[in-house]
């Protein structure tokens, strides 16, 4: 069963956000998606500095059954990624809300938050979307 | 909900993730495809392999039936227990399967693919009409391969036989109704038991007692490919030929009196020479080779027949259908983008250790 932690805001496209202080917000996939996904492989970060929009494609994780596009599901500076992931991708799969975090944004809208699903809505969501 | 092996229960109670393989609800994993496939290499890894299909050939005409029928020569397995890898072939050369088939005391068996059960039932049984030979799909024998440096070591723990060790290689014996066979579709030592469906799911759990890692379809595609072995239906197809599936050696052309189905195409073939080979391909850099990918060399273009990153290697390899005058450096194109590569013979992996420097 997928674990969907309440304290988080999430993506259709399964990723999850974090808001944290002052207007950073880190963002990973949600244990729904890694177990999609298989087991991680290899993961290609966004440079620190680069500027995103909610999205937009912002990492790629590619996986032994496919590779996936990462959106940002907020607009902002990337302001760290997390290099952990280039040696232990597997992290991904084994610690998806926790140190499988791919990015942190400083955010530029508040609004944009509130566009992304809470945790019950994201679950019904990957249960429709299941066959 | 599709064909269900004795140990459907089994793999679900072990977490298996069940997915649908040519029609069979089967475990594609068991929670980490990268952790069975190490266990393989380094320990011992047991699949359920019931899927496939066991036909056992019998009469007095079964020799030459199987002469006439397989581009390899049974005439070849001198002795009891003895067995070969072949392919079957239609009459203009291609495949229709590869298999193993082993002398018995008296008859033969042949262990063919799953999806092909029906095209090889068809096909034998086409040819069996003009021989006194009886051709039986024995439907209710199960089957496991247990493969890894510790495989032996393990089956001979639960079933006491220590004859096992002293197996060579394609060879096989048989005590009751086990047959247990020195072969595998892994690289790594092990073999495949082949026994009673209702046996089968005691000697599954005391093979998990015992330490073996229950391993599942992804682990077993990323341990063939890394083998350098071929998987019908990805490799090769009723529409190829052996010399451009990698597999010429498998042909047995002397005696040429041997008159066997499909060897006139294929000698045509040969003359002409295969426009096209198979062979292998390692990726630079941290991408992955999928089937269908674009593989670009001097000689002209071909494509990616089966890709994965390589758990053994931390690497993409694969295999693909090039010119047949491809060599040396390639590129693959991997969502648009155009990789280094280069092409190289499988297999990538031998004895657990890497082949390529």
């Amino acid at each position: 069963m997928s674990e969907f932690p309440a304290e988080l805001r999430y993506a259709p496209s399964h990723e999850w956000a974090r808001v944290e202080d002052e207007g950073v917000v880190a963002v990973g996939i949600s244990d729904h998606a890694q177990d999609a996904l298989g087991d991680v492989v290899y993961v290609e970060l966004p440079e620190v500095g680069q500027d995103v929009e909610a999205g937009e494609e912002a990492a790629v994780v590619e996986s032994v059954k496919a590779a996936s596009d990462i959106y940002a599901p907020v607009s902002g500076t990337i302001v760290a990624v997390n290099t952990l992931l280039e040696d232990a991708p597997e992290t991904v799969n084994q610690d998806p809300y926790g140190d499988g975090w791919f990015f942190r944004i400083q955010s530029r809208d508040d609004a944009e938050l509130d566009a992304l699903l809470d945790a019950q809505t994201y679950a019904e969501h990957c249960e429709s979307e299941s066959p | 909900m599709g064909n269900r092996t004795p140990l459907f229960d089994a793999h679900r109670a072990a977490g298996a993730k069940i997915v649908d393989f040519g029609g069979w609800d089967m475990p594609l994993h068991y929670g980490s495809q990268l952790e069975e496939h190490h266990a393989v290499r380094r320990d011992a890894g047991v699949f359920d392999v019931s899927h496939m299909t066991v036909i056992d050939v019998s009469g007095p005409a079964a020799v030459s039936f199987l002469r006439h029928c397989l581009a390899n020569d049974v005439a070849r397995l001198d002795e009891m227990g003895r067995a070969l890898y072949a392919v079957l072939l239609n009459a203009s050369a291609g495949i229709v399967d590869d298999l193993i088939v082993y002398r018995r005391n008296g008859d033969f068996r042949l262990v063919v693919n799953a999806g092909t059960r029906e095209a090889v039932l068809a096909n034998i049984n086409s040819h069996a009409a003009a021989f006194d030979v009886s051709v039986v799909h024995r439907g209710e024998l199960a089957m496991l391969a247990v493969q890894g440096p510790a495989a032996v070591e393990r089956v001979v723990g639960i079933c006491g036989l220590t004859g096992i060790d002293a197996l060579a290689p394609f060879s096989m014996l048989e005590r009751d109704d086990w047959m247990i066979a020195r072969t595998g579709y892994t690289g790594e030592d092990g073999v495949e038991l082949i026994l009673p469906d209702d046996a089968i799911a005691g000697v599954w759990s005391d093979l998990l007692a015992a330490g073996v890692v229950p391993a599942g379809l992804a682990a077993r595609d990323t341990l063939r490919l890394e083998a350098g072995l071929n998987l019908y239906g990805q490799d090769m197809d009723a529409k190829t030929h052996p010399l451009e599936a990698n597999l010429g050696w498998t042909i047995a052309w002397r005696p040429e009196t041997r008159d066997f189905v499909g060897r006139e195409a294929l000698t045509a073939i040969r003359e002409a020479g295969s426009r096209w080979k198979l062979t292998g391909v390692v990726l630079e850099g941290r991408g992955i080779m999928r089937h269908g990918y674009r593989v670009i060399t001097e000689a002209g273009e071909g494509t990616v027949t089966s890709g994965i990153f390589s758990p053994t290697l931390g690497y993409s390899v694969a295999l693909a259908r090039v010119p047949r005058a491809a060599a040396g450096a390639c590129e693959v194109e991997i969502r648009g983008k155009h990789w280094s590569a280069r092409l190289v013979r499988p297999p990538f992996v031998r004895h657990g250790v890497r082949v390529h420097k």
